[in-house]
């Protein structure tokens, strides 16, 4: 009887167990939602929320990975916060403001910042005194000595430079000029927001778009390299090259002569490589610059970060074939990517995706919460990334790049000198390498507007930021 | 102090319901005394109307501070919420008297989920709208009476399994009435209005739908049976496909394969059944563009943040920001979310009253379907068997729909929580589809006597 009837009611059960088996899905997807994936959906400008945060929650800090502090909140007698940055300019972009909306790390850590982990019974004396509880800090990767030394030899030039970890992705130094006094943003606002000539605000180390100039050659030659051309093919500069009723120059019309590839790569001939480029299969040129992430976007969970763009395509014009090829062209590229692609070839062709919050700490110091580099993936095989290393290490021994070599360290990169008009000698300077010794290393991009060649400006940056990062 | 009340109570709130959840899940347990599963529920009743309390001092005191200490349009407003919180007290009390009493063979458990069920309604539409809340309240009112008697006419009256044509010609000139004259409201049609009153005839159809399908498939002569209840059937959920209430006829789809599986015992019709359905809702993706727009908002809502994604944003930012333990009564946004008192109830709820509450609640509608899927096990007759079955599947699917795109874990469908959600028509049909359920443990009971007698 009793068998008979739990054969009867199979059926239900099923149904019963269905719905059972939906309804502890949907608990656990709401329940992982809440743990893991709720605190980075909710660190967003259309959330009006987290402001509220602000009338139990004192801000919290922003300190560099050496422990300064970048930004804090001080409270006046009369129990008025005000924001304020301790190195005033020099990390003004980097960790942005929080006033006249957000920028930055204060956009990025806004919810961390805006929310307490003191010792619990601390907290529960602020609520009965009312009082307000203090905020946790956002300890970045940060360097405070590397952004200072990136912010000195900078000067006051337009421009950007980026520094990154390679094997992590931390950033080390985020720099942009022209800077602001991030504490003064509310009073100058109106003229910041007026000036579109300068586009003060602009953090151009992650958004401004420059065309790559001779750095673009990284990818050139590799296309070359990958098409069956050896970096011992032969090329004879005459210092112009004139093919479909155009005619390239390089720089200063200097005539390289008889060289190798390896040789014109070093020393940044333009005909060589125009030439170069005029035999490659241009669909697979694309796709290898979409390999390096170009078109795409960055991988990286910082805010306000623009993507680079590549439209070279087969059947387009032989003249923009070779512009394109040493950088010219409709090529646009931000300083942060030019950082990742000398940091990837430094790393073996593998992408850390570069980070700026390293860890959350509460007013003890106690960990609240560690980020870590994550793995984007290979943009470039191994042995590519090793050719690569060559052919930029021999821009430092016997090319454009020597001011980089150092007893110190190891360097390596290549310079750029961008035509942004139709005025010849009017070049944004370029570089993006990477330096290391032993286990240390450290990959850079400097882009300064307007300043002249890659070696005579941008270089110097790079080796400024160097010596500080290998300094004894 | 008034942000001290509040939290302490966000705490002992989460207490009273994961004990409450607690207990409703261990009376279920097989092999437990009756006695101390009659302590169980007692101890239950006791949490209900404690969390109730522990709700309405908060919300109180929220109301008297509103504008200012000693203010006297917040003093008038706490009077006014005072009163409000009695007579819903008095109610809660009503309906645990009418099942516990006048039906002694309803089953407890299921009458302690619906007032907890209620009760948590209550609460939060007293948080978001004084206005909705006093209605909800007349609402519930209306329910009790409407349904007071419903648990005595399924044991009595013996005829109700020979109306199926019945219950199919006013189901088919409900919806049709919808589809052709039915107000549009966020890209379907749901409502007719009659004068003042907005009903949702859908939700009182879907339990006639219920009672068609039984009465079709219960005694399976004639193979014409299952072709006519399948025709019919697909006449309905095709009128909510035109009114574009695509909630509605996945409630309607699912609950029609449910039954014919039972009845017939073929896992292949229900599984090729929603395989169409499947395809269906693919077509319908295609096709409609208020679909399209909520599958986009589901894939990505921050990419449509200012258009589509809008409200499941806001859902996510409330359940997000509320965290595990909630913001506290009035120390959150809810309403930022449009619609929070209907559709998006549950992320109120989540983010004030916190993810754990939340997440018992989502327990204690789980509990309630067990309960109906229970007692279509335990009772012997086909056709009652079928109601309970198909009564459950309902419930089921619309709890599911609602709190499933509420958090995202499917495409919103527009569907209300039932007994929780402020709307008449989503409140008088749920308190009918349990009075439905109450009579069928009441016919258990006799059910029982007369094998006690045979034997």
């Amino acid at each position: 009887m009793k068998k008979k009837r739990s054969i009867k009611n199979r059926e239900y059960a099923v149904i019963a167990y269905g719905f059972l088996g939906v309804f502890i899905a949907m608990s656990l997807y709401f329940a992982y939602y809440l743990t893991f994936e709720a605190e980075d959906f909710i660190n967003n400008p259309y959330n009006a929320r987290v402001s509220l945060f602000s009338e139990n929650v004192i801000r919290g800090d922003v300190l560099s990975a050496d422990g300064q502090v970048l930004a804090t909140t001080e409270i006046a007698a009369d129990g008025s916060e005000t924001r304020s940055y301790p190195y005033g300019r020099v990390f003004a972009h980097a960790v942005g403001y929080n006033t006249n909306g957000k920028a930055g790390v204060e956009l990025d850590g806004n919810f961390n910042m805006l929310r307490s982990h003191s010792f619990f019974l601390t907290r529960l004396i602020n609520d009965f005194t009312d009082k307000k509880d203090q905020g946790d800090s956002v300890v970045t990767t940060l360097d405070a000595s590397m952004q200072q030394a990136a912010y000195n030899a900078f000067g006051n030039y337009r421009g950007a430079v980026v520094a990154i970890e390679p094997s992590t992705g931390k950033i080390l130094a985020l720099m942009s000029k022209p800077d602001f006094d991030p504490a003064g943003i509310a009073s100058q606002w109106d003229s910041l927001q007026s000036d579109s000539e300068s586009s003060v605000l602009l953090n151009r180390a992650t958004q401004g778009l420059y065309p790559p100039g001779s750095t673009f050659k990284i990818l050139t030659a590799l296309e070359y390299l990958h098409e069956g051309g050896s970096t011992e093919d032969a090329f004879n500069c005459e210092g112009t090259y004139t093919e479909n009723g155009y005619t390239i120059h390089c720089y200063g019309n200097t005539a390289h002569g008889e060289e190798d590839l390896k040789g014109a790569f070093a020393r940044s001939c333009n005909v060589a490589f125009s030439q170069t480029g005029l035999s490659l299969d241009l669909n697979k040129y694309r796709t290898l610059a979409e390999n390096m992430l170009f078109n795409k976007d960055i991988p990286t969970k910082i805010s306000n970060v623009k993507p680079s763009t590549f439209s070279l395509k087969k059947g387009d014009d032989p003249v923009l074939v070779m512009q394109t090829a040493i950088g010219q062209g409709d090529t646009l590229m931000t300083p942060l990517h030019g950082a990742i692609i000398a940091a990837a070839i430094d790393n073996e062709g593998v992408v850390m995706e570069p980070y700026i919050m390293d860890k959350i700490v509460n007013d003890n110091g106690d960990l609240v919460r560690p980020y870590f580099g994550e793995t984007y993936g290979s943009i470039v095989s191994k042995e590519d990334a090793k050719k690569l290393k060559k052919l930029m290490r021999s821009v430092v021994t016997d090319g454009t790049g020597s001011a980089l070599l150092s007893d110190n360290y190891k360097a390596y990169g290549k310079t750029g000198s961008a035509e942004y008009t139709s005025d010849k000698n009017a070049t944004h300077s370029w570089f993006v390498g990477f330096a290391n010794k032993d286990d240390k290393e450290v990959a850079v991009a400097v882009i300064m507007e307007g300043a002249g060649s890659g070696s005579s400006h941008a270089v110097p940056v790079a080796r400024a930021m160097f010596d500080e990062y290998f300094k004894e | 102090m008034l942000h001290l009340l509040t939290t302490i109570s966000k705490f002992t709130m989460i207490f009273i319901m994961a004990l409450y959840t607690y207990f409703s899940f261990k009376a279920l347990m097989p092999r437990i005394s009756q006695e101390s599963s009659a302590g169980l529920y007692k101890k239950q009743t006791a949490l209900v109307m404690l969390l109730f309390i522990n709700g309405y001092i908060v919300i109180l005191m929220h109301t008297l501070y509103q504008n200012g200490e000693g203010e006297a349009s917040s003093v008038t407003a706490a009077q006014m919420m005072l009163v409000l919180f009695l007579a819903e007290l008095v109610l809660l009390r009503i309906l645990f008297i009418i099942y516990k009493y006048f039906y002694g063979a309803a089953s407890d458990a299921l009458v302690n989920n619906m007032c907890m069920l209620l009760a948590v309604g209550f609460l939060i539409l007293s948080r978001l709208s004084w206005d909705k809340a006093l209605r909800q309240f007349f609402l519930a009112v209306a329910a009790v009476i409407l349904t007071a008697l419903i648990p005595l006419f399924v044991r009595k009256l013996k005829f109700l399994n020979k109306l199926a044509y019945l219950y199919a010609i006013i189901g088919i000139g409900g919806l049709g009435l919808v589809a052709v004259a039915g107000s549009t409201d966020y890209g379907a049609k749901l409502n007719i209005s009659l004068g003042p009153v907005t009903i949702q005839p859908s939700e009182f159809i879907k339990i006639l739908f219920v009672f068609f399908l039984a009465s079709m498939l219960y005694n399976i002569k004639d193979i014409r049976q299952i072709y006519v209840a399948t025709a019919i059937a697909g006449i309905h959920v095709l009128l909510l496909v035109a009114a574009r209430d695509l909630g509605g006829a996945a409630i309607f789809g699912v609950t029609f394969l449910a039954m014919l599986y039972v009845a017939t015992g073929r896992l292949s019709l229900f599984l090729g059944g929603m395989g169409l359905g499947m395809a269906g809702a693919f077509v319908a993706s295609k096709i409609f563009t208020h679909v399209q727009n909520r599958i986009v908002a589901w894939k990505d809502p921050l990419s449509v943040i200012d258009s589509q994604g809008y409200q499941v944003a806001q859902s996510l930012f409330a359940i997000g920001t509320g965290g595990w333990m909630g913001s506290g009564l009035y120390e959150g946004m809810p309403e930022k979310i449009p619609v929070v008192t209907k559709d998006f109830i549950f992320a109120a709820i989540s983010e004030e009253m916190g993810g754990i509450f939340a997440l018992c609640l989502i327990f204690v509608c789980i509990n309630c379907f067990l309960m109906f899927f229970n007692i279509s096990m335990q009772i012997r007759d086909k056709f009652y068997k079928l109601i309970a079955l198909g009564l459950g599947t309902v419930y089921g699917i619309q709890t599911f729909l609602t709190l499933g795109g509420v958090i995202r874990f499917i495409p919103s469908t527009g569907v209300t929580l039932p007994l929780v959600s402020y709307g008449g028509s989503s409140l008088i049909s749920t308190m009918i589809l349990f009075a439905v359920i109450q009579g069928l443990y009441c016919l258990r009971e006799d059910q029982k006597r007369e094998e006690e007698e045979i034997y």
